[in-house]
């Protein structure tokens, strides 16, 4: 549900085609307000970038709201973002409720004229619901404005092969498992261990997706609040950086892209014994690799808990010509029942704390993972969470390190000579 | 009679505007209808030719991204960044390297085949059919496929090197082992269409000269060089052009190839011009792209440019 894979830009000109062809489409929500007749026909569209499994949701929807019909589109998650910037700034085509991902959360926040402001439809009842930075995401820059409610969120776990830790001699218990790495540190002396002892396997799939966990977890990022990047000079990121060069100068690294075809074929074949876990990867291994359930478990991720990868908000842009009834879908798809029934659904993970400690999901374990509570790992992993402010261009930094570490693995670079070109990537990031 | 003059003076007048009108219609018909018949031509050139031609230039002078309503005049700064862009010049050297390593073998392979099928065989339509599937496949599918074969852990190429001692090669890393695979793909789709153009034109080549030549002695070999290459000429020609140009613009090959990543791998080894404008369109940075388009269009030119000069000058050969 909250996935951000930088590296998988889809094509671009495709979507300026799409967005063409999309404002077409759109045209047919832009039949005037209803005003004061309930009886009108309204349409509202949903644009979303995967199967958020709303449509039990719009059903509900449509009983309190029989005049009203509901549409929803999906593309592939990076065209879905291109897609929206391309109708805000030619003014057409946009839904009337569209998903944006945490990694573009800052991108689009900013704009705050191109959204309905939801207070002013009553929809500022709900903040004591939320997790506050998962609200405040949400908000315009100066605050005044709320643009969007949240979904979901993504807590970090380390998803493990039990069958490749019992080859090596390590613990396979999942509370076991999760004491042998108290920090990365940790988990990269255990990885060095690993790969010395068995020798058709690595330690983890690929180095990017590591170091953007250890960033993650961090308190700062690759931006300040006041969006200056800071990636070159925050102590945390040189951190992470010298981390994840040492784990691949072990020889720990599968040299495994994430969602690549190898990657795939990697997951099934067991090339790799760990892999980090945002609560909703655990549905993309099931996807990529499914004859390898119940070999997989779930332990806590290294680094103390904390870290967000991913998660979703929804916005009404103001080309649409139902404010109130956008609105009140809104409302009705992040209502707590509904948050919960997604969990369940979807494994989206809440991001209404109250929701931690209803049974349903403190109980909900995983059979494809050897039946690990991942009810109980994720929310554990999201209350001890310590939220990090999301840059309008985290994308595009993330690929500029990405790629500089996959040039150090290659022996294509000197890790300093990498760092040094990755910065100066940065630099180009407008 | 009295009343009837100025009848006949209407009449007459009558007739001599009618005459003028139909004068000036047929006047009108000779010098405006042929603008009206070329006109759809025109007005979808203009559209989707010379309007986004000229704005693409108006577009890179300014500093212009997508969701800024101010688009700043910066004059040439974006072309002047760009000669000093050393990505730029690697994506430069990324297409020709790939285009030639891609074109040369794929002519001659074409040639080939196409002089393998031009003679009695059977089941003549189903081979040429054959020829053609490849390239009626879709692209992505072309490169998934592909993509997996070049694997360097579990791919079929590497498995069948290995028979023969060699080691795993990571073809995906390498600079010459990505341009060799994106290069098969391109090969892959476009051999057979190649072969295709060219059968057809050694079809026409007149019997008789092969008979004279099997009289003589002249083995296959020797009159595929001797005949049928020189009387093809012109279609060589043609497919050498034509050839170059979809190089220039290869983007869905190493696009796919890096999985989506519009850098062409991590060292941008494989990135190509085509995709280094991708990339900068989907930065949202509009104002360098199109200085990098602007740029490729004039790459065209010059080449196009070289290809019409070398046709002009064997062209007393070859007709």
């Amino acid at each position: 549900m909250g996935k951000l894979r930088p590296g998988r830009i889809a094509p671009m000109l495709a979507a300026v085609l799409l967005a063409t062809s999309v404002a077409a489409c759109g045209g047919g929500s832009n039949e005037p307000a209803a005003s004061g007749a309930p009886a009108e026909k309204i349409k509202l569209t949903v644009a979303l970038f995967s199967d958020f499994h709303f449509a039990p949701i719009y059903e509900e929807f449509k009983k309190a709201h029989p005049n009203v019909e509901i549409v929803e589109r999906r593309a592939q998650f990076n065209d879905h973002h291109k897609n929206l910037t391309t109708q805000l700034a030619t003014g057409a085509g946009a839904a009337d409720v569209v998903a944006v991902e945490a990694g573009y959360i800052a991108t689009f926040t900013p704009l705050a004229d191109k959204f309905y402001d939801l207070n002013q439809y009553g929809l500022n009842k709900r903040q004591a619901d939320y997790l506050d930075w998962k609200w405040k995401q949400g908000l315009s820059p100066d605050g005044s404005k709320l643009l969007g409610l949240g979904t979901d969120i993504g807590g970090l776990a380390m998803c493990y092969r039990t069958d490749l830790f019992k080859k090596a001699g390590l613990p396979t218990d999942r509370d076991e498992v999760s004491k042998l790495w108290p920090t990365w540190e940790d988990y990269s002396k255990v990885g060095a261990d690993f790969v010395g002892k068995v020798k058709d396997a690595k330690w983890f799939d690929g180095p990017g997706e590591n170091f953007r966990a250890m960033v993650d977890q961090a308190p700062v990022g690759y931006y300040d609040t006041q969006n200056n990047l800071v990636a070159g000079t925050n102590p945390d990121v040189r951190k992470a950086w010298d981390l994840s060069v040492q784990m691949l100068q072990a020889g720990e690294s599968a040299k495994l892209l994430a969602f690549s075809p190898p990657w795939n074929t990697g997951l099934t074949k067991g090339s790799f014994a760990t892999i980090i876990c945002p609560s909703w990867k655990t549905g993309s291994i099931k996807d990529a690799a499914p004859t390898t359930s119940g070999k997989w478990d779930v332990a806590a991720v290294p680094g103390g808990g904390g870290g967000n990868q991913g998660g979703t908000h929804l916005m009404a842009p103001k080309q649409g010509k139902h404010p109130k009834e956008a609105a009140e879908l809104i409302d009705l798809l992040t209502s707590k029942d509904n948050q919960l029934k997604l969990f369940t659904d979807a494994g989206a993970l809440p991001s209404i704390p109250a929701l931690y400690d209803d049974p349903t999901i403190t109980g909900f374990t995983n059979p494809f993972f050897n039946n690990a509570p991942t009810g109980k790992i994720f929310t554990d992993a999201a209350k001890a969470l310590k939220p990090q402010y999301v840059g309008p261009k985290a994308g595009d930094v993330l690929t500029a390190f990405g790629n500089a570490l996959q040039r150090v693995e290659q022996g294509k670079q000197q890790p300093e000579a990498a760092w040094q070109q990755a910065l100066q990537d940065l630099e180009r990031i407008k | 009679m009295a009343t009837r003059a100025p009848d006949r003076s209407t009449a007459v007048s009558r007739h001599r505007s009618e005459r003028l009108s139909r004068q000036l219609a047929h006047r009108l018909d000779v010098k405006a209808s042929p603008y009206a018949y070329v006109a759809p031509f025109l007005l979808l050139f203009c559209a989707f030719g010379l309007f986004p031609l000229v704005y693409t230039a108006w577009v890179s002078l300014h500093e212009w991204t997508l969701l800024s309503d101010v688009h700043k005049f910066v004059g040439l700064d974006n072309f002047t960044f760009l000669l000093g862009d050393s990505y730029f010049w690697n994506a430069t050297f990324n297409t020709l390297s790939i285009g030639l390593v891609s074109t040369v073998p794929q002519l001659l392979l074409a040639i080939w085949l196409a002089h393998l099928l031009n003679r009695p065989l059977r089941a003549q339509t189903l081979f040429r059919v054959t020829l053609l599937l490849p390239n009626v496949t879709s692209v992505v599918a072309v490169v998934v496929i592909f993509s997996q074969l070049f694997g360097r852990d579990y791919g079929l190429i590497n498995w069948v090197l290995s028979w023969f001692g060699v080691g795993a090669i990571d073809w995906n890393a390498g600079t010459a082992t990505s341009h060799v695979a994106i290069s098969t793909m391109i090969m892959w789709r476009w051999t057979g269409y190649n072969a295709l153009l060219f059968l057809a034109a050694m079809q026409a080549v007149p019997r008789e000269l092969y008979e004279a030549a099997t009289i003589d002695g002249a083995s296959g070999f020797k009159q595929l060089r001797k005949i049928t290459i020189p009387m093809i000429k012109p279609t060589i020609v043609f497919v050498v052009i034509t050839s170059t140009i979809g190089a220039m613009q290869v983007v869905a090959e190493p696009l796919l190839f890096g999985t989506y990543s519009p850098t062409g791998g991590p060292d941008r080894q494989y990135q190509t011009l085509a995709l280094f404008i991708y990339e900068n369109f989907t930065k949202l940075d509009f104002g360098y792209a199109s200085a990098i388009s602007w740029m490729m269009f004039v790459f065209i030119v010059i080449i196009a440019g070289v290809n019409y000069l070398l046709t002009r000058r064997s062209g007393g050969n070859i007709t």
